[in-house]
C-alpha cells in the first residue's frame, strides 16, 4: 500500500510537468498579450517594450517556461497584469471554488446515490421509469438553461434567494449554484447506481446474506450498497476536478469569483502567468483525486489489494 | 417522481438560504433615507490595470479615479465643457509656455496638502518610461518628453525638463509644440495630483488609493468590490449627495441586470445588448441612453498598395454610402448608437466643434450612388472586403455581419463584402500594430476629453499614436497644427473642421456611428446621469 501511494506521486511529476508546458505553450500561441492591454489605443512601442521585458514576454518561450517552473516550486506563481499575486488570486478564488464544489458533490452523493439505489432495487416499476426520463433530460439540458431558469425562478419572480452570490460566497448562498453546477453529474451518478445496484442484487453474495437472514437494511447498505460503489466513486472523483475547472458557465451565471471567474478573465486578457497557476493547481486536484478513488476501492470491496 | 424530490430538495434550500441570508441580503443598502447617507451600490468590472492615475486607460478604473481624484480642470459632466477645478488660473502668451497656479485650500484625503509639487511629481512619474505607465503619452507634449520616454532604449532623464515648480502653488510647463486648448486636457486622470504616500509606499497605495476628490476608498478587495464612502472634509463644491457607493465586480453584465432587476443593485452602467427590448418596461422608465463621446468607425490600411492607389477613395465613398446606418442602429442597437455624419461625437456641441451633416451625401445611404463610385474607383480590390473584427467581446459579429449585408445588397454582389473575425482582442490588436490587416478593419474611438482635437489628431495624423490604418496627408497635418497654434479656440475649432474636411474628401476612415452611454437604476435611487465620458456621475446621485 505504501509502495503503491509512493509510485503513484511519483507518477504525478511527469504528468504535472507535461500538463503545464502543454498550457504554457497553448496560452502563448495566443498572441502577444500586451497589445490587449492598452486598450481601443495602441501600446506606445517603448512601454510595451518595457512592459514585456518586467513580464519575461521578451525571451524565448522554453526559457520563459523554465523560469517559470523554477520560480512555482519557490512558490511564486508570477504576478496578473494588474499587478495582484498570482498566489493572491489563487487563495481567494479557490476556496470559493472548493466550497461550490462541496455542495455540489454533496447532492451528488445524497440524492445521487439515494435515487439511484431506490431506482435499483424497483427495477422496471414506475419510480424506475420515471427517474430514468427525468435525469435523460436533466443530461440533455445545458448548465446554463439550468442555471438562468432556476436564477430566474427563485431569484427574481420568487424572490426566495439573493439572484447572485456576494463576494465572501458563503455555503448557504451556494446551494442554488450548488445544484445547478451538480445537475448534469447528479443525474450520471443516479444511473450509475441504479445499473450497479440492479446487477449486484441478483448476486450470490445477496442472496446468501438474505438467506442467512440479516435484516433487509443492513444488506443493502453493508452488502449491497458497498459493492455498487466502485464504479460511482470512479465517477465521482473525477468529477471533482470536472466540476472544478467546468463551473466557468456556473460561476458566471452566479457572479461566483472563483476558479471559473479567474481562469475566464485569464484567457481573455491572455494572462499565462493566471491561465497556467489556475490550471496547475487543478492538475494537481485531478491527480490527488484520482489517487484517493484508486485507494478506496480497496476500503469499499477488500479484494481490491495494492502491491 | 425525482422532480418531487428535487424540488423538495430545492425548497430545503431554500429553506435554509433565506434563515441564513435574512439580514445579509436587503440589508446591506445602507438605508440612509433622504438624508444623503445612503450607499449607492453599482456594478463594476475588475480594472485591468493597476489603480493609478497615469495607468488607466479603460472605463471601469476611470470610474474609480474620477470619485476620488480632481484635477486642474474638470469636465463638466453634463455639457463637458472643461472648468477649472483645482486650477486658479493657467496662462499663456504663446501657446507654448503656460504658468498653472494651483488654488490654495486644497488637500488630499490624508491632509497633505496639494500644492504643484503634488502636480509635477505626478506629472513626472506618469511620463517616466521605467514607470510603465501606459497614460505616458499624455505628458507627450511636454518639454523633455522624448529624454524621458524616448522610443527606444532607455530613458537619459527621470524628469521633464518642461515642468518647473515655481513656487508653493505655482508651476510652469514649456510645451514642445504650440498647442493652444492644451489646458483643457487637464481634466483628464492622467493629469491627477498625487500625494507623497503614492511615492514612498507604492503598493500601500495601489492596495488603498489615497486622493482628492470627494470620495475616499473604505475597502478594496481586488476582484470583488471597493467600497468609497463620502469625504467629509472635501473642499470641493461638487460633494457628494449621498454616503458613498459600493462597486461591485460582475463578470457578466447579464448577471448585473439580473441583480438589478432583483433589487440587489441600484445602478448598472452597461445594459446588455439582450435585454435592450426590455429595459424600458422592467425599469418603468429608469432607464438612461445619452450620447457618449465615443465613435465607431472602419479604418483602412493604407499600408496596403491595394487600398492606396489614386482612385481608392472612390472606392471608400462608395462604400460607405452602401451602409445602410439607419436601420443597423435601429435593429441591431435597438437605438443606442446614432447614424454618424461627422467625425467627432455629438458631446462636443457646436462650440466645441461637431458639426452635424459635415459627411455630407457620403453618408447617407445611396445604393446607386455607391455602386457607381466603387466602379469608378477600379472596383473592390481582389473583388472582395473583409472586415476585420475581434470575436471576443462587445459583440461585433452581429454589426460587422448586418454592414456586409448593407454593402452586399448595395453592389449587387452576395460576395462583396465578408468579416473576419479575429479570436482575442489582444490578437486582434497584434495584426492591426504589425500593419497584417488586408481589408477595412473595426476602429472604435473613446474620446479622452471633450476636444475635437482629441478626435482628429491622435487618429489621423502622420504616426500618431492611434492611427491605426497609417494613413497619411500633409494637408491635414497643416491644418491641425495651424488650429493647435491658434489662440482664440473658435478660430481653433474652426481649422480643425477644415481639417475633418479633409478627411471626408480622402475618406480616410468611414465614420459609422456615435455610441451611448446606457444604464439602468433602482427606484432606491434618483438624479442618476451619465457624463460624456458615458460614466454615471457618482456624487450626484441621491438615495431615497
Amino acid at each position: 500500500m505504501g509502495r503503491y501511494v509512493i509510485r503513484r506521486l511519483l507518477q504525478m511529476i511527469p504528468v504535472f510537468i507535461g500538463a503545464t508546458l502543454l498550457l504554457f505553450l497553448m496560452v502563448n500561441v495566443m498572441g502577444d498579450p500586451i497589445a490587449g492591454l492598452c486598450g481601443d489605443k495602441a501600446c506606445d512601442p517603448a512601454t510595451a517594450a518595457q512592459l514585456e521585458k518586467e513580464f519575461g514576454l521578451d525571451k524565448p518561450v522554453w526559457q520563459q517556461y523554465l523560469t517559470y517552473m523554477g520560480n512555482v516550486f519557490t512558490g511564486d506563481f508570477g504576478t496578473a497584469f494588474n499587478g495582484q499575486k498570482v498566489t493572491e488570486l489563487l487563495a481567494s478564488a479557490y476556496p470559493v471554488t472548493v466550497r461550490l464544489t462541496i455542495v455540489a458533490i454533496f447532492f451528488e452523493i445524497v440524492v445521487g446515490i439515494t435515487l439511484g439505489v431506490i431506482c435499483g432495487l424497483r427495477r422496471g416499476r414506475a419510480v424506475d421509469t420515471s427517474v430514468l426520463v427525468i435525469t435523460l433530460i436533466v443530461i440533455a439540458i445545458p448548465t446554463f438553461v439550468t442555471g438562468y431558469v432556476l436564477q430566474y425562478l427563485f431569484g427574481i419572480e420568487w424572490g426566495v434567494v439573493s439572484p447572485t452570490v456576494s463576494s465572501d460566497a458563503p455555503f448557504n448562498e451556494l446551494i442554488l449554484p450548488g445544484i445547478v453546477l451538480a445537475s448534469v453529474s447528479l443525474a450520471y451518478v443516479t444511473r450509475l447506481t441504479r445499473t450497479s445496484i440492479a446487477e449486484n442484487a441478483r448476486a450470490d453474495y445477496i442472496r446468501t446474506a438474505v438467506a442467512k437472514g440479516l435484516p433487509r437494511r443492513r444488506v443493502i447498505t453493508r452488502h449491497l450498497l458497498r459493492n455498487s460503489l466502485i464504479p460511482v466513486v470512479t465517477f465521482i472523483g473525477t468529477d471533482i476536478g470536472a466540476l472544478m475547472g467546468g463551473a466557468i458557465v456556473t460561476e458566471r451565471i452566479f457572479n461566483i469569483h472563483g476558479v471559473g471567474y479567474q481562469l475566464y478573465q485569464g484567457i481573455l486578457r491572455q494572462n499565462t502567468q493566471t491561465v497556467v497557476g489556475f490550471a496547475t493547481i487543478l492538475v494537481l486536484v485531478f491527480l490527488v483525486a484520482n489517487l484517493l478513488v484508486d485507494l478506496l476501492y480497496s476500503v469499499l470491496d477488500p479484494r481490491i489489494r495494492y502491491a | 417522481m425525482r422532480g418531487a424530490t428535487h424540488a423538495k430538495w430545492a425548497a430545503v434550500a431554500v429553506a435554509v438560504a433565506l434563515t441564513a441570508t435574512a439580514c445579509g441580503g436587503g440589508g446591506d443598502s445602507g438605508g440612509g433615507g433622504g438624508d444623503g447617507s445612503g450607499v449607492v451600490r453599482s456594478s463594476w468590472g475588475d480594472p485591468q490595470n493597476p489603480l493609478e492615475p497615469a495607468n488607466t486607460n479603460e472605463v471601469q478604473g476611470g470610474k474609480v479615479l474620477d470619485m476620488i481624484f480632481r484635477g486642474l480642470k474638470r469636465y463638466d459632466p453634463k455639457t463637458g465643457e472643461a472648468k477649472d477645478m483645482l486650477a486658479e488660473k493657467i496662462e499663456t502668451s504663446d501657446q507654448t509656455n503656460y504658468t498653472i497656479t494651483v488654488k490654495d485650500g486644497w488637500t488630499f484625503s490624508n491632509g497633505e496638502k496639494v500644492t504643484a509639487k503634488s502636480f509635477v511629481d505626478a506629472w513626472n512619474y506618469g511620463a517616466s518610461l521605467k514607470n510603465n505607465q501606459k497614460n505616458a503619452y499624455f505628458f507627450g507634449y511636454i518639454d523633455g518628453y522624448d529624454k524621458v520616454h524616448p522610443d527606444s532604449g532607455s530613458q537619459s532623464a527621470d524628469t521633464l525638463s518642461g515642468l518647473k515648480v515655481t513656487g508653493d502653488n505655482t508651476f510652469t510647463v514649456k510645451l514642445n509644440q504650440k498647442f493652444s486648448t492644451w489646458p483643457d486636457t487637464l481634466g483628464y486622470a492622467a493629469f491627477a495630483p498625487l500625494p507623497k504616500a503614492f511615492f514612498d509606499d507604492h503598493d500601500a497605495w495601489v492596495g488603498k488609493p489615497i486622493g482628492n476628490g470627494p470620495y475616499t476608498v473604505d475597502s478594496y478587495q481586488k476582484g470583488s468590490q471597493m467600497s468609497l464612502r463620502k469625504w467629509d472634509d472635501y473642499p470641493g463644491d461638487d460633494k457628494a449627495e449621498n454616503g458613498g457607493v459600493d462597486l461591485k465586480v460582475y463578470t457578466d453584465n447579464n448577471t448585473a441586470y439580473t441583480d438589478l432587476t432583483a433589487g440587489n443593485l441600484d445602478l448598472v452602467d452597461d445594459i446588455p445588448a439582450s435585454q435592450l427590448k426590455n429595459v424600458e418596461n422592467d425599469l418603468s422608465g429608469r432607464y438612461i441612453n445619452t450620447p457618449a463621446g465615443i465613435i465607431q468607425t472602419l479604418a483602412f490600411p493604407f499600408y496596403d498598395s491595394d487600398w492606396n492607389k489614386a482612385d481608392s477613395d472612390k472606392v471608400r465613398k462608395g462604400l460607405s454610402m452602401a451602409i445602410n446606418r439607419k436601420q443597423i442602429t435601429e435593429t441591431i442597437f435597438e437605438k443606442t448608437r446614432t447614424p454618424a455624419t461627422d467625425w467627432t461625437s455629438p458631446v462636443l456641441g457646436a462650440d466645441g466643434g461637431y458639426k452635424e451633416g459635415l459627411c455630407g451625401d457620403y453618408c447617407d445611404y445611396n445604393p446607386a450612388e455607391a455602386k457607381k463610385l466603387v466602379k469608378e474607383g477600379g472596383g473592390l480590390p481582389n473583388g472582395q472586403v473583409t472586415i476585420g473584427y475581434n470575436a471576443d467581446t462587445g459583440s461585433h459579429k452581429e454589426w460587422v455581419d448586418a454592414v456586409c449585408n448593407s454593402i452586399n445588397n448595395a453592389l449587387d454582389n452576395d460576395k462583396a463584402c465578408v468579416g473576419a473575425p479575429t479570436g482575442t482582442f489582444a490578437d486582434f490588436r497584434n495584426k492591426i500594430t504589425d500593419k497584417k490587416m488586408t481589408g477595412p478593419f473595426r476602429a472604435g474611438w473613446q474620446m479622452d476629453y471633450p476636444l475635437i482635437q482629441n478626435f482628429l489628431q491622435p487618429l489621423y495624423y502622420t504616426n500618431a499614436s492611434s492611427n491605426d490604418g497609417h494613413w497619411s496627408n500633409k494637408e491635414f497635418d497643416s491644418l491641425v497644427d495651424k488650429a493647435n497654434a491658434e489662440a482664440d479656440t473658435a478660430t481653433a475649432v474652426k481649422t480643425f473642421q477644415q481639417a475633418q474636411e479633409v478627411v471626408r474628401d480622402n475618406m480616410a476612415a468611414i465614420p459609422l456611428w456615435y455610441q451611448n452611454g446606457s444604464a439602468g437604476y433602482s427606484d432606491k435611487v434618483s438624479n442618476v446621469t451619465l457624463n460624456p465620458f458615458s460614466v454615471p456621475v457618482y456624487n450626484e446621485i441621491k438615495v431615497n
